[in-house]
């Protein structure tokens, strides 16, 4: 007997057996969906919450370095910074007099502002005073318009380029450019509408700011806000050679001995990167440790009825071995059996967790991709083989005589 | 030749604690191709143990078992089942039917087990079951017929694969007498074309239908008659004939 055909007739047995027991194969079943669902919605998660990292991350900006007063990730050390002196915009010009390995640099200061125009009304804006080189640093791309120039920069004139969403909100039939605009109570000129850049992370939005020349930005708010300067870096590869470069730079600017320790901090992407990788790693860890679990718990309950469904047709083994049944061919017929039962739950629990994250989706960043659908397959096949593999080789190991016998 | 051969077959059962039972004590027999033999003996005699071996579903302790030439006695369970498969047609005392499945899958069992292809193995069951007078029943379920049906269903699923011989056990045990009748009839007419049959039982008159009656006690051979037609005991089966076969073998 060929394994195409004990395959075949293992398939349809298998299969007949089951009809037979729906109720139980159903409830069999049960555990596999349940676990099969917790396992795929758990990599559906990691996967969407690395997906919308990634995206966010990028609008960070890979080779730019940010001087700023706080570390990113301090932790619980914030207090140690807390007393570090105001990053001035001003340093911008010294860094990038004197920083070789820099392309741009950009001093960027920022608050909550609100814009309007005419009797429309855009609150919570993220209002940033910059210069003309911001475009460069973040490699800016327009929906319409332009960036301001260097003149217009250095001549602080009233001039504004709008994110995705103030535009939207504020013009949402009618190009804004040309178009006059209060950012508390002063005008500005439209000129450009930035290229929308999504969420953070899927929780707030990039596009919802507005930029001004720094010395508008000073004339609203004042001059004693925090700065940060970005500075773009000539060749990715040299950004610890440029970190070293800012961090004498921003010493000297700082007069600092060399007994003292850094009064700044120059952050960048990696950073943040790499906190997420770590977190993520620990989340996905455990999580697929305790979804796996559950998985688990049904695999026993496939190998426990699996057990019941030997030790029930113990006669009929007898007689299929006494008409010349191998031990492969029983093996692999209760091995098939199990094996069905997983499968057609994983497919069942896929059915049901596909619709489920995209509907997830709409709150928290998830993505099934079709590698995570395979893998939930394999796993569901793997599940099937390994808790049927016992109870089938007890089957096929029985003793004809002893298994005709049996009532 | 001798389909079947037996020489000096111990069977003996370990019960643990070095409790010994031995079944069988120097066995020797030897069937030839086309006998009705029927093999008696009392409950604990050991016969059923002999109807194990002879149908390759148990291997002997020691001795020599061949089976149409072939030594079985060192075989692995695979090759066992294999001989089954092909050499044995089994009969059993309940039937023994697979219960979800119909009569003319029941009978196909065996050909799928020796690999024989869907549409030839259909075609071959239900040409059995035609000729065991169940053509219109081919696709009743065991629990569909009834005692009588349901052991010509065992029949025709004994000759699907033309065994070399049919091990009958106890094959009208749960049969009323008059369908009794009826199967030992149809036994009856196999063996005249020329099938071997061995069969097992405890019922004087239905062991009386074969030709030979060999009976067995405490796990030796009491006696081996050959019978006449009328039923009567012709003389005592010539017991040279089983050594001489014995030594004759390859």
């Amino acid at each position: 007997m060929t394994f195409g055909a004990e395959f075949k007739e293992g398939f349809k047995l298998s299969l007949a057996a089951l009809m037979a027991n729906k109720a139980r194969a159903v409830l069999t079943m049960l555990g596999i969906i349940i676990g099969i669902i917790s396992v795929t919605m758990m990599g559906a998660a990691i996967e969407g919450l690395t997906r919308a990292f990634n995206n966010s991350i990028s609008a960070i900006g890979a080779d730019v370095l940010y001087i700023q007063k706080w570390p990113w990730m301090s932790g619980d050390e914030w207090w140690k910074y807390r007393n570090r002196r105001n990053i001035k915009p001003e340093y911008a010009d010294i860094v990038k007099k004197e920083a070789r390995l820099a392309a741009a640099v950009a001093p960027t200061v920022a608050r909550i502002g609100t814009v309007k125009y005419q009797n429309k009304v855009a609150s919570s804006v993220f209002v940033e005073g910059t210069t003309a080189d911001y475009a460069y640093v973040t490699n800016m791309s327009f929906d319409e318009g332009r960036f301001f120039t260097a003149v217009e920069s250095r001549g602080d004139r009233p001039l504004v380029v709008l994110g995705g969403d103030v535009a939207n909100q504020l013009f949402p039939n009618q190009n804004p450019d040309g178009k006059i605009i209060q950012i508390n109570g002063l005008s500005f000129r439209v000129i450009g509408v930035r290229s929308k850049q999504g969420s953070f992370l899927g929780m707030f939005s990039l596009d919802n700011q507005v930029m001004i020349p720094l010395g508008q930005f000073e004339r609203i708010y004042g001059t004693h806000f925090q700065a940060t300067i970005n500075v773009r870096v000539v060749n990715q590869k040299e950004m610890d050679n440029a970190k070293e470069e800012l961090r004498g730079i921003m010493r000297k600017i700082r007069g600092l001995s060399p007994y003292q320790e850094d009064d700044f901090s120059i952050n960048q992407q990696d950073m943040l990167t790499n906190a997420f990788n770590k977190i993520a790693g620990i989340i996905g860890a455990v999580g697929i440790f305790v979804t796996a679990l559950s998985l688990f718990v049904g695999g026993i309950g496939i190998m426990n009825i699996m057990f019941v469904s030997v030790t029930e047709r113990t006669k009929e083994i007898g007689i299929r071995k006494a008409l010349g049944a191998r031990r492969q061919t029983i093996l692999v017929q209760f091995l098939i059996e199990s094996t069905l039962i997983c499968l057609a739950g994983g497919l069942v629990g896929l059915g049901i967790s596909y619709p489920l994250s995209m509907l997830v989706d709409k709150f928290l960043p998830t993505s099934m991709p079709i590698s995570l659908a395979i893998l939930g397959i394999m796993i569901s096949l793997a599940v099937g083989v390994i808790s049927g593999i016992i109870p089938a080789l007890r089957a096929s190991k029985l003793d004809p005589v002893e298994a005709l016998r049996y009532e | 030749m001798n389909v079947i051969e037996l020489v000096k077959v111990n069977k003996i059962y370990d019960m643990g604690a070095e409790v010994q039972v031995q079944a069988l004590k120097d066995i020797s027999i030897g069937i030839e191709k086309g006998e009705y033999v029927a093999i008696m003996g009392p409950s604990g005699s050991g016969k059923t143990t002999l109807m194990n071996v002879i149908g390759c579903l148990d291997t002997p302790s020691s001795g020599l078992y061949l089976f149409d030439g072939v030594n079985v006695s060192e075989m692995d369970d695979n090759e066992l089942a294999k001989i089954r498969n092909r050499g044995i047609g089994f009969v059993f005392q309940t039937f023994n039917l697979i219960p979800r499945s119909d009569a003319l899958h029941n009978v196909e069992l065996p050909l799928i087990y020796s690999g024989v292809p869907v549409s030839e193995r259909r075609d071959r069951a239900k040409k059995v079951l035609e000729m065991v007078g169940l053509g219109d029943r081919i696709h009743h379920k065991p629990n569909e017929l009834s005692g009588g049906q349901r052991q010509r269903v065992a029949i025709a699923r004994a000759l699907i694969n033309d065994p070399a011989i049919i091990l009958a056990d106890e094959p009208t045990g749960n049969l009323d007498s008059k369908t009794g009748d009826e199967i030992m009839i149809f036994l009856e007419e196999l063996h005249k074309k020329g099938n071997t049959i061995i069969l097992v039982t405890h019922e004087e008159y239905i062991a009386e239908h074969a030709r030979r009656i060999i009976r067995i006690r405490d796990g030796m051979i009491e006696s081996d008659l050959s019978i006449e037609k009328n039923g009567k005991v012709k003389a005592p089966y010539a017991a040279e004939k089983v050594s001489e076969g014995s030594g004759g073998q390859k």
